[in-house]
């Protein structure tokens, strides 16, 4: 048995075509979402002249820009094989403890500081209960997600924390421009780009995705899969929690009952995105498409004055059709 | 044969998991320039032995020397520190990125560069890459077949500068061709001083490439030899702690039986074509090729489990027999054993007797629909003698089980429903050589009952010692059916490459 033409054949792509380059654009997912922003675009500013204005891009960016920043985290963590269901909570209690320690007369920005890492720490501990006590991420995650709700509601004893007194320079990363372009969006662009580069390219993030493809060859590579996943929800409650202070800064108050249901549309905007829950795959630019399309259907509905109750019927049929396409083109590879 | 300094001594070392002692006092010595065979049934504890020398696995007790300096090996980046690599058995391979990224793993992992150097990666990866295989580094891991991500996993051994080489059943997915190409390496690096631990159940490899051999069993070891100095005979014997009777089971005595199953031009329209043949009461009929040649496949097309184009398929009384589904086959009679057993072949975290039951679990329920228990167990514990099952007992649950005792259990699933044919595919890979035996003995047994044996196997001498016939597949078709003295080693590869080859030039530029 000397000849195995047939089994390399098998492991070479053919490539050339124009057509066999449109369906390989389509099997990647971030070509295939850019397409459908693409005719969604046309087909909406046809359907609506309000459309296509600058006022009416910078509402759809502004309204996915914060949240945004959560889905780059929640990306990177499904990436590695984690979920994370509480970070609508966690962005919350980053807002309620700076808000609180602001109160209490500490400066603004160490406050802000001190919320971060609040909930860098909840992500610290609930990563120890996963990789540690050895638990899934989904349980540890729901009871996170109630925790730290809860611990919301103890600080604030259940009242929004009124924060107009904040000085104008800390309203202005939430509420600035800078140029014309609101400082939150800039922000969100940095965030994303960075987060996606590093996914690429660098070495700590490229473990990420080892360990989330296959955590045997991780650990036969020397990586320390523990480290890694537990690293990976620290960053992910982080990037959480600093979302959360950017909204307390647009939105001038703490509010106990923040960010209830955000999860949902974080983990199908990095879903619709790319991300597999089995985890290895995904790409936070994907994510991003994602999420952007999210709020773009969000958008050209209130433009064509559909009812604001089909949002997340559509949103949820968005998700599964994004999923099963996804899971047709790549069945028969 | 070299005669230096041991560089790797292991002394009475001995390991438990729980109360389960798996090594009891084992000592073992590698010198710089050999290949040292280790051998020994599931079960024996290789995996363990070499699993400890890898950093998998911390020793209970004993020492291990490395160049004469007594070490604690701590972790697989320790083994690889000390120049140790280790080629697992199981495939450990990230599918979703490079074969580049693959191959240096270990190196992006522990580079204190804060990005990759993708271009570097690459080029290093190809220089590897080339010693055995002409992949591209580029190329997704999870889009190569298994044989492909054997070489890259053997690759990734070889991508750090090692003084240790282990490989564990490095061939068990591999072609011939790629076998020798491995081989070629193996010695190559033997000649520049490597020293290497080579894993296999094949005698013939053992005595073809290795130069000592060391034998376990039941945890301990019982002897370590120059390959020249033993007969496989004496190996054997030593690997099962008896005298095998004979390697395989006398052939069939009746080879002109009725005809219990008719094929005729099946195609499945990719990798199944026109294939015809007969299966006769009283044969066991091997289906030989290469990987990809469409052995699988043609199993599947048969019973249900992948959809045909063309072709008919007709039982004993004539009756077409042309499943919708898998489910439909099993219903008449028709049973199929998948190549992989972790995946396909058996649920791991549930009790013997469950998997036993589990094809017609009606047979074992009550009418009002709820699982007898008692009627369970004596299914399995009837099985499970006919089949020799070891377990403590049928409410073990089967990832305990060795991998011999394992299959035990996937046949007695397929037993279970009393079939009239069944369609095995690779019904030994991977377990041991005495547990090989008895399911050797056990597919002529059911042939001589009457049933239909159909044995899909890559490795030669099986389908050599077991099968009355054989139906060598080339590139998706039949390429010729062996019998009585043509059934020999030359016929089965002329045939099974014969296609291939002249076919190759064709086949290639049709993919460019």
């Amino acid at each position: 048995m000397t000849d195995d033409s047939a089994t390399k054949a098998k492991d070479t792509a053919p490539t050339g075509g124009l057509l066999f380059q449109l369906k390989r654009l389509l099997r990647i997912r971030e070509g295939m979402l850019l397409l459908i922003l693409a005719a969604l675009f046309v087909a909406m500013s046809f359907a609506s002249e309000y459309f296509l204005t600058w006022g009416n891009m910078r509402a759809v960016l502004l309204s996915f820009s914060t949240e945004g920043i959560v889905v780059v985290g929640m990306t990177i963590l499904i990436i590695v094989g984690g979920i994370d269901l509480s970070v609508g909570a966690t962005m919350c209690l980053a807002m309620v403890v700076a808000g609180k320690l602001f109160l209490m007369g500490m400066n603004p920005w160490l406050a802000s500081v001190m919320g971060v890492f609040a909930t860098g720490f909840a992500g610290f501990v609930m990563g120890l209960f996963v990789t540690r006590v050895g638990l899934g991420f989904f349980i540890t995650s729901l009871a996170f997600f109630g925790l730290l709700r809860g611990m919301s509601f103890i600080i604030t004893e259940g009242t929004p924390l009124s924060l107009y007194s904040m000085p104008a320079e800390f309203k202005y990363i939430g509420q600035g421009t800078f140029y014309g372009v609101p400082v939150v969006i800039i922000i969100f662009f940095v965030v994303a780009i960075l987060g996606d580069i590093l996914l690429r390219r660098a070495s700590a993030f490229r473990k990420i995705i080892y360990v989330g493809s296959n955590e045997n060859a991780a650990n036969y590579a020397g990586i320390d899969v523990r480290k890694v996943r537990l690293w990976t929800t620290v960053l992910c409650s982080s990037l959480a929690g600093f979302a959360g202070i950017m909204f307390m800064a647009r939105l001038g108050v703490a509010t106990p009952t923040f960010g209830i249901g955000a999860e949902l549309n974080i983990i199908a905007a990095a879903v619709i995105g790319g991300a597999s829950l089995n985890g290895g795959k995904g790409s936070v630019l994907g994510a991003i498409l994602g999420i952007a399309l999210l709020s773009l259907v969000t958008s050209s509905m209130i433009l064509l004055d559909i009812s604001i109750f089909w949002q997340d019927t559509i949103r949820s049929l968005i998700l599964l059709a994004a999923v099963s396409i996804d899971h047709l083109v790549n069945k028969h590879r | 044969m070299s005669q230096a300094a041991p560089i790797l001594t292991l002394t009475d070392i001995c390991k438990s998991f729980g109360p389960i002692e798996v090594l009891h006092d084992v000592s073992f010595d590698l010198r710089p320039g050999e290949i040292h065979a280790l051998a020994g049934e599931n079960g024996a504890g290789k995996s363990t032995l070499i699993n400890i020398i890898g950093g998998v696995h911390a020793p209970s007790s004993g020492e291990i020397r490395l160049r004469g300096k007594a070490i604690t090996i701590a972790s697989p980046l320790d083994a690889q520190d000390n120049g140790i690599s280790l080629v697992h058995q199981e495939i450990a391979l990230c599918p979703d990125v490079t074969i580049a990224e693959n191959v240096l793993m270990s190196e992006i992992a522990r580079s204190r560069a804060w990005f990759v150097n993708y271009g570097k990666i690459r080029r290093r990866a190809a220089t590897i890459l080339s010693k055995l295989t002409s992949l591209s580094p580029d190329m997704r891991l999870g889009s190569l077949s298994i044989s492909n991500q054997q070489l890259v996993e053997i690759c990734r051994a070889l991508s750090q500068d090692c003084e240790i080489l282990i490989l564990d059943e490095p061939t068990a997915a591999l072609t011939q061709s790629e076998t020798e190409a491995l081989f070629r390496l193996l010695r190559e690096l033997r000649d520049q001083g490597v020293a290497i631990i080579y894993i296999s159940h094949r005698m013939s490899e053992i005595y073809k490439l290795c130069d000592r051999i060391t034998v376990l069993r039941d945890g301990r070891r019982i002897s370590t030899d120059n390959v020249a100095d033993v007969t496989p005979d004496e190996v054997v014997q030593k690997l099962i702690g008896r005298k095998l009777e004979a390697l395989y089971p006398p052939k069939s005595r009746s080879p002109d039986g009725p005809v219990l199953m008719q094929v005729s031009g099946l195609s499945d329209g990719k990798k199944v074509h026109d294939v015809s043949f007969t299966l006769r009461r009283g044969e066991v009929l091997g289906i030989a090729g290469l990987i990809g040649s469409g052995r699988s496949e043609l199993l599947h097309a048969i019973c249900g489990l992948k959809a045909r184009a063309s072709g008919r398929v007709t039982l004993a009384d004539g009756a077409d027999f042309s499943p919708q589904r898998y489910s439909d086959a099993v219903r008449k009679g028709v049973v199929c054993l998948s190549e992989d057993r972790k995946i396909d072949g058996v649920f791991l975290n549930l009790s013997i007797a469950q998997n036993t039951s589990s094809m017609r679990i009606s047979q074992v329920s009550t009418r009002y629909g709820f699982v007898n228990r008692h009627l369970e167990h004596q299914q399995a514990e009837t099985l499970g003698r006919r089949l020799n099952i070891r377990a403590a007992s049928v409410q073990q649950r089967v990832f305990e089980l060795s991998g011999g005792n394992q299959q035990k259990v996937a046949f007695a699933r397929l037993l279970s429903v009393a079939p009239r044919i069944i369609l095995l595919d690779e019904p030994t890979r991977g377990i041991d050589v005495g547990a090989k035996a008895e399911i050797h003995q056990l597919l002529r047994q059911l042939a001589e009952d009457g049933i239909g044996v159909i044995v899909v196997s890559s490795e030669l001498s099986e389908v050599l010692g077991l099968c009355d016939r054989v139906l060598v597949l080339s590139e998706n078709r039949v390429s010729g059916i062996l019998q009585g003295d043509d059934l020999t080693e030359e016929n089965l590869v002329r045939l099974a490459a014969g296609r291939a080859r002249g076919n190759s030039n064709r086949k290639e530029a049709h993919h460019d």
